[in-house]
């Protein structure tokens, strides 16, 4: 463990024919990104209060949670229908509001809210309050999706410039069936979509282009080298080189990620998991769908001269 | 790719010394003031405290701006003679219409009007503050774009300043507060838990001002006589009392106020102190109405209606209102901080209370651990010796990071904490691509030290492509995001750049010493 490696991930050489399984690869994910965005409309994402506004609080109690009368002083205090459920322990309370008419309004609740709490059970402490005003979730939102369109938009351009176009679209219809995956693990998990989420999907996305890159770069260089090559053979050729690296890389960010999922609390465990989720993702998209598209688009363009297959060449011992 | 120079040997050692210096200002307090000593800030969701977005309500501004524009049309057309005339006012497209029956007028009213139009701005960007434009029937008086800009941002520049001053007197340490985009403040309020006080006084825009009564009018009748305003008392519901609408003298000629009490009633109450301006007005108001009350306002509502005994010349004072020992200092302080311009709304809030914070910490902190410790162990095994270096590479990574957060003063927020685990797991990568590399190289019957070379070299390119989409990702982030997860941008491009660093330069370096010193047979790949 000190001097040689232990172990392998893969044993070296492997030549599996990942192009045969280009259909099953491309039609298992487009028909989960499609599902996923028939989720997306219908139940839909569970929106945080960063973009849904509203007002979540959190509070601790002094002793157990008197959950009914707890709803019933905020019921007292004019507040229709809170939410008010336990939160990690018995003492735990969280509290959650609709957005109110006005903004002025959400503010007025807040100080309602601590009042009800004080009556129902004196001694309760509030841990966290977030009140997110109407306008102010709605330019969240937006500017949520702003970032995660122009990053796709630049990771394009990016690809684009540094190697053939072909590439480039290749990456960005990959991204945009993991991001669609990654949404729709999102309404099946019912895990709040705020900021962090979106944090999440950008590095899945940063994670994913990288994953892409690396595979890419190696056909690029595989295409100098053997100029007779047939695209296909090329491809899994590049795929195999590159297996080690790709399925190492995946499990050390996927190891980093894990215990921040298993113990990071409530507002980063569900970060993690969609990472944790977006890296096996991302790992066999590249594989399955980005070569693959790749192949489609390429078969006459990136390798015009490919009259007869060649046998691919013997590695050197 | 080999060779190493004495001056880039340095260096690259140099750098890694001056992160270790750099970090170690988080570890401890500064032992002498004159060091630089930079540290990473916690950010509220991770030490507790409190987060308002307030919002400055700029109807207000443009109408108060429209009030005065109002006035001064009113004397224009009085003085060019127009009669009968009427103005209204169409705040939300910031607007005066002026009418009059008589259609052959209204020429002179615009050219009345003319007299009024100023510039703002200057050189080649000066406008005219006002556009004057004939309809059918009347005459519009349209604010311009720039005019409403430089409005708005002096409203927003001068709350910022009553903001701060008012927050400086309750006595909280290290309040942050700082404009966002057109409208918005942001006010940071390490240590508290509760806002509520300080949502309370920020929420009025204490604008105090003295004027006189009229004890002829009936406050019961449904309209004000002309020149007045029925305005309520804030310590008696539903009793109303009329008021002039002429300011005798405005809060911002105060120069002191103070929470005191009451010699004789031992009653709560407020001393103020006017300026020279002030004393002068004040004394004038009060010998020419001696026997007469007057109100004090504040905010519409009357605080008290005194009747002035005699002059008062001191230019000293005392308002008192039925207030307690509380009241009465949130008041002066109020005073003292002087008006906002307009309103301030609150639209987002967010407070974290220390025990949260502390346990957000443990959480993140903990994870960090075990993370770190799974990819330290993965590298051991999968990459033998050449991953020990990537981990030597890995913590030296992880210093640097601190050390250039520290620099930045950057703030560290829980998602920060996830970005910097993130990081550690990408960091590696570079490494598994250099390794994996190399070891085709031998495979393909190269010498070690030409194998690694190639390893180098080739790996090289990869490693920039993948690593720049990734930064161009989190740049956006960074741009376009907003509070915490800021902070997670931050770290994760911070972390690019030492990975490329660490992992490139410091690993690689590691890696050739270790030939030179040994000159293996094989390479332990």
């Amino acid at each position: 463990m000190f001097f040689r490696p232990l172990l392998r991930i893969v044993p070296d050489h492997t030549r599996i024919k990942f192009m045969r399984g280009r259909f099953a690869g491309i039609i298992v994910s487009a028909v989960l990104s499609s599902l996923s965005i028939g989720l997306f409309f219908y139940p839909g994402l569970n929106l945080g209060i960063d973009f849904k506004g509203g007002i979540v609080m959190e509070a601790r109690t002094d002793g157990a949670a008197d959950f009914a009368k707890i709803r019933a002083a905020l019921e007292a205090q004019g507040l229709r229908e809170p939410g008010v459920q336990r939160f990690g322990s018995d003492s735990q309370v969280l509290i959650k509001l609709e957005t109110q008419q006005t903004e002025k309004a959400t503010e007025e609740v807040v100080g309602r809210v601590r009042t009800a709490l004080e009556q129902a059970q004196p001694g309760t402490k509030l841990l966290r309050t977030d009140a997110v005003g109407a306008s102010v979730s709605n330019e969240l939102f937006w500017n949520g999706i702003y970032a995660l369109g122009i990053s796709l938009l630049m990771i394009l351009v990016y690809i684009w410039f540094r190697f053939e176009w072909q590439f480039a679209v290749g990456a960005v219809v990959t991204l945009l069936l993991d991001v669609t995956k990654a949404i729709g693990f999102l309404v099946v998990t019912r895990f709040e979509f705020d900021l962090v989420m979106i944090g999440a999907i950008l590095t899945i996305i940063g994670y994913s282009t990288n994953d892409k890159v690396v595979v890419y770069d190696r056909m690029r260089e595989n295409l100098r080298k053997y100029k007779t090559m047939p695209l296909r053979d090329l491809i899994d050729l590049s795929i195999n080189e590159t297996l080690n690296r790709t399925l190492g890389t995946s499990a050390t960010v996927f190891l980093a990620s894990l215990p921040l999922a298993l113990f990071g609390g409530a507002t980063l465990s569900g970060f993690a998991w969609v990472m944790l989720f977006g890296i096996f993702v991302g790992t066999s998209s590249s594989i399955f769908i980005a070569a693959p598209i790749l192949l489609f688009l390429g078969e006459n363009r990136l390798r015009r001269d490919a009259a007869a297959p060649v046998a691919p060449p013997k590695p050197v011992r | 790719m080999l060779y190493f120079s004495r001056l880039k040997t340095a260096s690259i050692l140099g750098a890694c010394v001056l992160g270790v210096l750099l970090s170690l200002p988080n570890l401890f307090a500064a032992p002498a003031a004159w060091l630089p000593w930079r540290t990473i800030h916690l950010g509220l969701d991770l030490r507790g405290g409190s987060y308002l977005l307030m919002e400055v309500d700029m109807s207000t501004v443009v109408k108060e701006r429209l009030d005065g524009l109002a006035d001064q049309a009113r004397r224009s057309l009085e003085r060019a003679g127009v009669r009968p005339y009427t103005i209204t006012q169409q705040v939300a497209d910031n607007r005066l219409t002026i009418k009059t029956p008589d259609a052959a007028k209204l020429d002179d009213v615009a050219a009345a009007l003319r007299e009024l139009v100023t510039t703002t701005g200057q050189g080649i960007g000066a406008r005219p503050d006002i556009d004057i434009a004939r309809t059918a029937d009347g005459v519009t008086v349209t604010l311009s774009q720039v005019a409403l800009t430089d409005r708005a941002n002096q409203a927003v520049q001068q709350s910022i300043e009553i903001v701060r001053r008012r927050i400086d007197e309750t006595g909280v340490l290290d309040p942050v507060i700082t404009r966002q985009g057109q409208d918005r403040i942001v006010v940071q309020l390490p240590g508290v838990e509760d806002p509520e006080r300080i949502k309370q006084l920020l929420g009025k825009t204490a604008r105090m001002t003295f004027r006189l009564t009229d004890e002829n009018a009936d406050p019961s009748a449904t309209v004000p006589p002309p020149g007045e305003d029925f305005l309520p008392f804030a310590d008696k519901p539903g009793q109303k009392i009329a008021v002039r609408k002429r300011v005798e003298v405005d809060g911002a000629n105060l120069t002191d106020a103070r929470a005191g009490q009451n010699g004789q009633t031992g009653e709560w109450v407020v001393n103020f102190t006017f300026d020279s301006l002030g004393t002068k007005r004040f004394a004038d108001v009060s010998r020419a109405n001696v026997g007469h009350p007057f109100a004090i306002v504040l905010d519409d509502k009357v605080i008290s209606a005194p009747v002035i005994r005699e002059a008062i010349t001191g230019g000293r004072g005392q308002i008192s209102g039925n207030f307690t020992a509380a009241s009465a200092t949130d008041l002066s302080v109020l005073l003292r901080a002087g008006a906002l311009p307009a309103p301030l709304t609150v639209v987002e809030e967010r407070s974290v209370g220390p025990e949260l914070g502390a346990d957000a910490i443990r959480a993140g902190a903990l994870s960090l651990g075990a993370g770190f410790v799974f990819v330290i162990i993965f590298m051991g095994v999968f990459y033998g010796l050449f991953g020990w270096f990537a981990n030597i590479a890995l913590v030296v990574n992880l210093i640097l990071m601190v050390a250039i957060l520290s620099m930045l003063n950057a703030t560290l927020t829980l998602p920060g904490m996830a970005g910097i685990l993130l990081t550690l797991g990408m960091a590696v990568d570079a490494n598994i691509l250099i390794n994996e590399r190399i070891r085709e190289e031998v495979h393909n019957g190269r010498t070690p030290l030409n194998a690694m070379e190639t390893g180098f070299r080739r790996a090289r390119s990869t490693i920039i492509d993948s690593n720049a989409t990734a930064f161009l990702a989190h740049v956006m982030l960074f741009i376009f995001g907003s509070g915490p997860v800021r902070g997670f941008a931050v770290t994760i491009t911070v972390g690019i750049v030492t990975t490329l660093f660490t992992a490139t330069m410091l690993a690689r370096l590691m890696m050739v010493r270790w030939y030179a010193a040994n000159r293996p047979q094989t390479l332990p790949v």
